[in-house]
């Protein structure tokens, strides 16, 4: 098999198997989240509700694509796709098990998080494409908290490859930096994906639903999409940098279970943070970030990078 | 206050030259109801807000002069349709006062026996819903929202029982009650209370020590004493600005001078402090409903238990107006009686209408977010408002 067909058909594979992902990590937060309030959540669409996925995104693909009439209409139509595609795109450089992945690079982690921060383009695309004041006041939020947050979303992530040495994927457990990078590193997470208390963006209380209350129908569809499979690459990111990946006990088959599990057990974490508190505002976020997360972060980064110094030989 | 325009544009050092004009409202996820507030931002600061009121306008009293009295006590509930007791119990109190009939004692408590419970039922939707403002639909604020709406429902089902209404009951009519407790009611009131009681310490504990939900609320719309009484905000509003004042303790209607409970007062005036008040009042209502168990009296419940068709009860000629504390402050009912069956005119005063007119003072300043937790934090009913 010609190595560009190889590629082809594992890139399709991922693709297919992330969108399936997110369809029914949907229904995961669902009904997580109902049985916080105490209720049932989705039930009658298949037997426990199993099949409610599929029936919101046939809904989502039947409706009708509407078209604010003083929308910018290139942008605003190429704002899901410009938002999708680093989205997924990050899928690429995860290995779900040692050799199974898309591709290997060797700076994987920069090439992830140089890749999820592009996000914001299609996300301001968005906001400004619709013509619309609630989802522009939603698009600027989102390009200032985004700022804020990547740098110590990259300096939390930095740790343990600083700790490892080298810029692979890797796995592994990490003396007491470990745990206070991942502290960290959740933080950022909730910021970088939007999640409450940092959704300012979506805010629906006040910006209704932010950046993308003008799309409907299927540009809806991939803009959720592309939220989901945001935070699903993100807890992935994670599960391999913090929780080491693939490593569990029982045959090295069960790699990929565990790594799932992992990953499944972050975003739980922080599905649960979203349901628990409520929003803070921008400014608060941003004081938050500049004041406090991205100084700890970097602070950490390099007592990490001391430290390994010190030791000698990046211990790998 | 000294300027007759309620709009006024504070002036801050911005830097850009456009200002944002944007509405909220009057269909918007958090208007409670169908409020318009026209906001002028720069940048996310607002600086002006103007308030548009009257998308809810039904002409209730008006409607009052054709209805007979004892029609209209099951319509004055749809004015403040989240607590429709008391607005049933400002309507007969005021009818009551102008054609002097008395009413037994056992009404007088069973009064406040509901008035008291729709008071722990507007309060738990009042916190569902503003935390529902700050926390979103999709997020924290669900939760809370949810659980405040299970215990609501709990104290529905006793009105369910009581009147055979979940929302709008005519249980009040002119000389006292229509309905007597349904045996086994006093015991599954107890125990309901109680939970709701037990309830409200899980919401402390979700609440009052989330750094989240502090940042959010502390310093946030501080209403000083000052501007409270200027503009003449009444409720957990005023209470929270540091001023004492709640009718059930300044002017007892009835019998509420026999029960023992504290007026709670907050000094900061912001929106944690109203919190604050109306936590603490939860649980004083709760302490009312168990006093009022305790002492029922036995005897009739209506002063005039013949009425039977709607045009039996005629008032002489006169006028009057009386006041209750209703679960958003001071409603007022004023009616003017020409000798006939129906009332010759009606004012209502609503609580909400006067709580809202702080909003123009206390916004401007302050980021879009904080708009919709200063609007929860006021807690006005459309219903009320617009009339």
């Amino acid at each position: 098999m010609s190595p560009l067909l190889h590629h082809a058909l594992v890139g399709f594979i991922v693709l297919n198997v992330v969108i399936g992902m997110v369809t029914y990590v949907t229904l995961l937060e669902r009904k997580f989240a109902a049985r916080m309030q105490s209720r049932i959540g989705p039930y009658y669409v298949g037997p426990h509700g199993l099949l409610q996925p599929i029936a919101d995104a046939l809904k989502l693909m039947m409706k009708e694509d509407v078209v604010p009439a003083a929308a910018d209409r290139w942008v605003y139509n190429l704002a899901p796709l410009a938002f999708l595609v680093p989205c997924v795109l990050i899928f690429a450089t995860i290995p779900f098990a040692p050799g199974l992945g898309v591709a290997d690079l060797n700076i994987g982690v920069l090439f992830f998080l140089a890749v999820s921060s592009l996000e914001i383009v299609g996300l301001f695309m968005g906001g400004w494409g619709s013509n619309n004041k609630y989802a522009l006041l939603s698009a600027m939020r989102a390009v200032n908290q985004i700022i804020s947050y990547d740098l110590p979303f990259i300096f939390a992530a930095l740790v343990p490859v600083v700790l490892r040495g080298a810029f692979g994927w890797f796995v592994g457990a990490y003396g007491v930096l470990g745990p206070l990078a991942f502290v960290a590193f959740l933080v950022a997470t909730l910021a970088a994906e939007n999640r409450v208390p940092f959704d300012i963006l979506e805010a629906e209380s006040e910006l209704v639903a932010g950046f993308r209350v003008e799309y409907s129908g299927m540009k809806f569809a991939l803009i959720q999409l592309a939220e989901y499979a945001h935070m699903i690459a993100t807890s992935f990111l994670g599960a391999l940098l913090f929780l080491g990946g693939w490593l569990g006990p029982g045959p090295a088959a069960l790699g990929p279970v565990w790594f799932l599990l992992k990953a499944m057990l972050i975003f739980l974490v922080v599905t649960w943070v979203r349901w628990s508190f409520v929003r803070i505002r921008v400014d608060q976020i941003l004081a938050i970030s500049w004041k406090l997360l991205l100084p700890a972060t970097l602070v950490l980064l390099m007592v990490t990078a001391f430290v390994v110094a010190a030791r000698g030989a990046g211990g790998s | 206050m000294a300027d007759a325009e309620a709009r006024h544009v504070i002036e801050i050092g911005y830097g850009g030259n456009e200002r944002l004009v944007m509405n909220m409202g009057p269909q918007h996820p958090s208007a409670h109801g169908v409020f318009r507030a026209i906001l002028t931002l720069e940048g996310e600061t607002v600086v002006a807000v103007d308030a548009v009121i009257g998308y809810l306008h039904r002409c209730h009293e008006k409607l009052a002069e054709t209805l007979t009295y004892v029609q209209y006590p099951s319509i004055a509930s749809k004015t403040d349709y989240v607590s429709a007791m008391t607005a049933e119990l400002a309507y007969v109190a005021a009818v009551e006062k102008v054609g002097q009939i008395g009413v037994p004692k056992r009404a007088q408590y069973l009064r406040v026996l509901v008035a008291e419970l729709q008071r722990i039922a507007s309060h738990c939707l009042w916190l569902g819903t503003w935390c529902l403002d700050m926390g979103g639909a999709l997020g924290g604020g669900a939760t809370i929202f949810l659980y405040a709406i299970r215990e609501r429902e709990l104290i529905l089902d006793l009105f369910e029982a009581l009147t055979g209404a979940r929302l709008l009951y005519g249980f009040h009519q002119v000389g006292g009650v229509r309905y007597d407790l349904p045996a086994g009611w006093p015991e599954r009131c107890r125990q309901t209370v109680d939970l709701v009681d037990r309830r409200l310490d899980e919401y402390e504990a979700m609440l009052d020590d989330n750094a989240f939900f502090r940042v959010r609320t502390q310093g946030v719309g501080v209403i000083s004493r000052e501007l409270a009484l200027d503009v003449g905000v009444c409720g957990p509003l005023i209470r929270g600005s540091g001023v004492a004042y709640d009718v059930r303790r300044t002017e007892p209607y009835s019998s509420y001078g026999d029960f023992d409970f504290k007026v709670p007062v907050e000094t900061a005036g912001d929106c944690y402090a109203r919190y604050r008040v109306r936590m603490v009042e939860f649980r004083e209502s709760i302490k009312i409903v168990r006093q009022v168990l305790d002492g029922l009296p036995a005897g009739p419940i209506s002063s005039r238990p013949g009425v039977k068709s709607v045009g039996q009860v005629r008032i002489p000629k006169g006028e009057g107006y009386t006041r209750v504390e209703g679960a958003r402050g001071e409603l007022g009912c004023y009616v003017v009686a020409d000798g006939s069956a129906k009332p010759y005119r009606l004012k209502w005063r609503g609580a909400s209408f006067s709580n809202l007119s702080i909003l123009p003072h206390i916004i401007p300043g302050h980021k879009v977010a904080d708009v919709v937790a200063i609007m929860g934090s006021v807690d006005p009913v459309f219903g009320e408002v617009d009339r």
